[in-house]
């Protein structure tokens, strides 16, 4: 039998729950956590500059391995900072566990110094929270807290501790708990059979559906059961923007991302289909535009771990509440006792698709003639050559963001990161930083935008300390491209703030901490500028690229319309 | 449509709070609520009626569902079902009206818990709507104050609401 304090307790506990690193920033009511921390080597800290930062380089973390990413704040402050991260992988479903200095037990309710109430204050934002009122409770509940933010549906979890309960003199006994139980919470895994034969009926004689995978393929580890499924039936993929790379991109097969922003032949398709079969996604409205208009002639199937994502927004004629992996491969299992009755229709179609792909081949946008300032879209291009469409990509959230999401092609899972449900500005940095660090060996480019860098740019100093080498992308359009462009769209091009007035020297910034930046401006200048990029993969190197600033995101969906109701550029619509 | 859903929760600080919360984050009504500890001291019972189309309401107890301290819950307006609120009033009763209230609370078959000489409290118990009809009997005498506990639910027959089936 072992005797820890609350402090060693939780030093030890992540020790045994096979976490490298945590990331976080000390403060008076954790400082007996970063006392046991010290006191160890297994678990790594990462001080970040900014505990916003931390908790988006667990996101960051979490999205590309699948596990929970930890993050460590102080109480009040610290803890409040943390809140604009916790909310991000709330949206897009992200394991993350948020431990929580808070003031001492007796403190509590009294107002006092740096006490805030971070349960109370992230409570909409966690899958859940737990307060802890006695040390000993500590393995048991941190336990508990790694299988919530890790099964189901996953998602952020806040463990708020008072000092009290981690203090030095204070032993207990420690155990790892092998097993979390939780009496109200029993994750599916199995789908109903009869409602996936139904399903697997329809796909059979369907003529014109469509796969539309999300987020939750990804999660679910069952990127290959949905490519299995997916070819034996010759169907057309979609992924949302959270399930990107849940198919390859490079396939036949692939018509890209629906929505908004996505492709003219995914928005076509879904909306002229007979059936949509989502998996692990939950139909945002960012994807379905106008709900009452959105796939007028389909049927739904809606396969998802959590039953409230059903017929949320969109109602579903057959849902299937279990797992992806474990529903994808029931249905690959009845595929072998039946036949396939819609060959025909699918080929016309296909045809139909092909057609639509043909009538934008080409056309997305007009590279920059000799002399014209670059557009964002071809240095996309241009670094996803660069990278052998190898690389992780996080972006930041704005025009960046959608062009990288539609010219970078990823046939892998887990490699797109980027905060899509609450889009939140600042989170690539760090986010790309988290995923660097786990993977030295890969390359990780941010695509950011001189606004949202801007956010987070502290964070060069944690860099510098960890030596973590991302590859930063700016996309400097000099202004808040995403809202200029809504403000063109909607409101006679005033353009109210959407500009960034005394933009930094980039190149003086980046070397204030040790760093090189390369400036480009012009087209001739690229592919050089970016083999010196991705020449080593330990050299954190900003590219800083002037593009041009009037460009403008398209396809874009038509307000209130219905999928097929786009914009295709400046002067053309569907 | 009105529905009212019983639920057993954890008996755990933050509890009520998560589901509370719950609502006005998802924008659903709560016309009432009521909540107690139960026969087994690790649960909470809480009653809440509300307010919606069937598409809500499956949101609400899907939601509801999900929290980690609910751990049991059941749409009681979905069978026959029994359901009591127990309200305490103060009228005004002077003159007359001490007559008029007396019979009023008799046809009712409410209680006068307590007397002086110009107010009656009086206890009732019923559904929500013999409540109702009390104050409204009771409005030209003059209701001073009214204490209500929302409303308390359970099904008919043998059906439980229980961790054990
Ligand atoms: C924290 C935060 N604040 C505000 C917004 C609203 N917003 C969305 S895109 C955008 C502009 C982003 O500018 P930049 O990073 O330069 O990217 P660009 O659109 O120019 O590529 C803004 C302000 C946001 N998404 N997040
Ligand atoms: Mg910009």
């Amino acid at each position: 039998m072992e005797l820890l304090s609350g402090a060693d307790m939780i030093a030890r506990f992540l020790k045994d729950e096979g976490v490298e690193y945590i990331y976080g920033y000390p403060g008076g009511a954790a400082l007996h956590i970063y006392d046991a921390l010290f006191r160890q080597e297994e678990v790594k800290h990462i001080l970040v500059r900014h505990e916003q930062a931390a908790t988006h380089m667990a996101d960051g973390y979490a999205r590309a391995s699948g596990r929970p990413g930890v993050v460590l704040v102080t109480s009040g402050p610290g803890a409040t900072n943390a809140v604009t991260g916790i909310a991000t992988a709330y949206m897009d479903s992200i394991p993350m566990v948020v431990i929580c200095g808070q003031v001492a037990s007796h403190l509590i309710g009294e107002d006092a110094f740096q006490e805030t109430d971070i349960v109370g204050v992230t409570r909409p934002i966690v899958k859940h929270s737990f307060s802890i009122r006695h040390p000993s409770e500590i393995p048991e509940v941190m336990r508990k807290a790694f299988y919530l933010a890790a099964t189901g549906r996953p998602g952020p979890v806040v463990i708020d501790i008072p000092k009290d309960m981690t203090a030095p003199t204070e032993r207990y006994e420690y155990v790892y708990p092998k097993k979390a139980k939780i009496r109200s919470y029993n994750p599916v895994t199995r789908g109903h059979t009869g409602q996936i034969r139904k399903a697997v009926d329809m796909l059979l004689k369907a003529q014109r559906p469509v796969l539309f995978a999300g987020g939750g393929v990804i999660t679910g580890r069952a990127s290959e059961a949905l490519t299995d499924l997916a070819r034996r039936l010759d169907i057309p993929v979609i992924t949302s923007l959270m399930g990107i790379g849940a198919y390859p991109q490079n396939d036949r097969q692939s018509l890209g991302w629906p929505g908004m922003h996505g492709s003219y032949e995914s928005n076509m398709a879904m909306h002229e289909s007979d059936l949509v079969v989502g998996i692990g996604v939950r139909f945002d409205d960012r994807v379905t535009n106008n709900v009452s208009k959105f796939c007028p002639g389909a049927r739904i199937v809606h396969i998802d771990v959590d039953p409230s994502s059903i017929s949320k927004t969109v109602r579903a004629d057959v849902p299937i509440v279990g797992a992806a992996d474990s529903v994808l491969n029931e249905m690959l299992g009845m595929l072998s006792e039946r036949e396939q009755e819609n060959r025909e229709a699918l080929d016309e179609w296909w045809r139909r698709i092909d057609g639509w792909r043909g009538e934008r081949q080409g056309k997305l946008y007009e590279p920059a003639a000799p002399g014209e300032p670059l557009k964002p879209q071809q240095v996309i291009e241009a670094v996803h050559r660069a990278t052998n469409g190898d690389a992780y990509v996080v972006t930041d959230v704005g025009q960046h963001q959608m062009f990288a999401a539609q010219y970078y092609k990823f046939n892998r899972p887990n490699h797109w990161i980027s905060s899509s449900g609450l889009g939140t500005m600042g989170y690539g940095f760090p986010a790309a930083m988290g995923i660097k660090l786990s993977y030295p060996e890969e390359q990780v480019v941010l695509f950011t935008g001189e606004g949202s860098f801007q956010m987070m740019m502290q964070e060069l100093s944690t860099c510098k300390q960890f030596g973590i080498a991302v590859k930063i992308i700016n996309l400097n359009n000099a202004s808040l491209g995403m809202v200029r462009q809504w403000q063109d769209l909607n409101y006679k091009s005033r353009h109210a703030h959407s500009y960034v007035e005394s933009m930094p020297d980039f190149e003086k910034l980046l070397a204030a901490y040790g760093f090189r930046a390369i400036t480009v401006s012009n087209e001739e200048d690229l592919p050089a500028a970016l083999d010196a990029t991705f020449r080593s993969k330990d050299e954190l190197v900003f590219l800083d690229v002037h593009v041009d600033p009037y460009e403008h995101v398209y396809p874009m969906q038509v307000p209130q319309g219905a999928m097929r109701d786009m914009l295709l550029s400046k002067t053309e619509r569907t | 449509m009105r529905h009212i859903i019983s639920i057993l929760m954890e008996n755990e600080p933050g509890a009520l709070s998560r589901v509370v919360g719950l609502f006005s984050q998802r924008n659903f009504n709560i016309e009432t609520l009521n909540v107690a500890p139960t026969e087994d001291e690790t649960l909470s019972r809480l009653t809440v009626t509300t307010n919606g189309d069937d598409r809500i309401i499956e949101q609400i107890t899907k939601h509801l569902n999900k929290l980690i301290d609910v751990v049991k819950l059941v749409d009681l307006t979905e069978g026959a079902h029994i359901e009591r609120e127990l309200m305490l009033v103060k009228v005004k009763a002077l003159g007359s009206a001490r007559d008029e209230v007396k019979r009023t609370v008799d046809i009712f078959r409410a209680q006068i818990v307590d007397v002086t000489p110009s107010v009656y409290t009086v206890q009732i118990t019923g559904d929500a709507q013999k409540l109702d009809a009390f104050l409204q009997a009771m409005g030209p005498v003059g209701v001073l104050e009214v204490a209500r506990t929302g409303v308390a639910g359970i099904a008919r027959g043998e059906k439980l609401l229980s961790i054990q089936t």
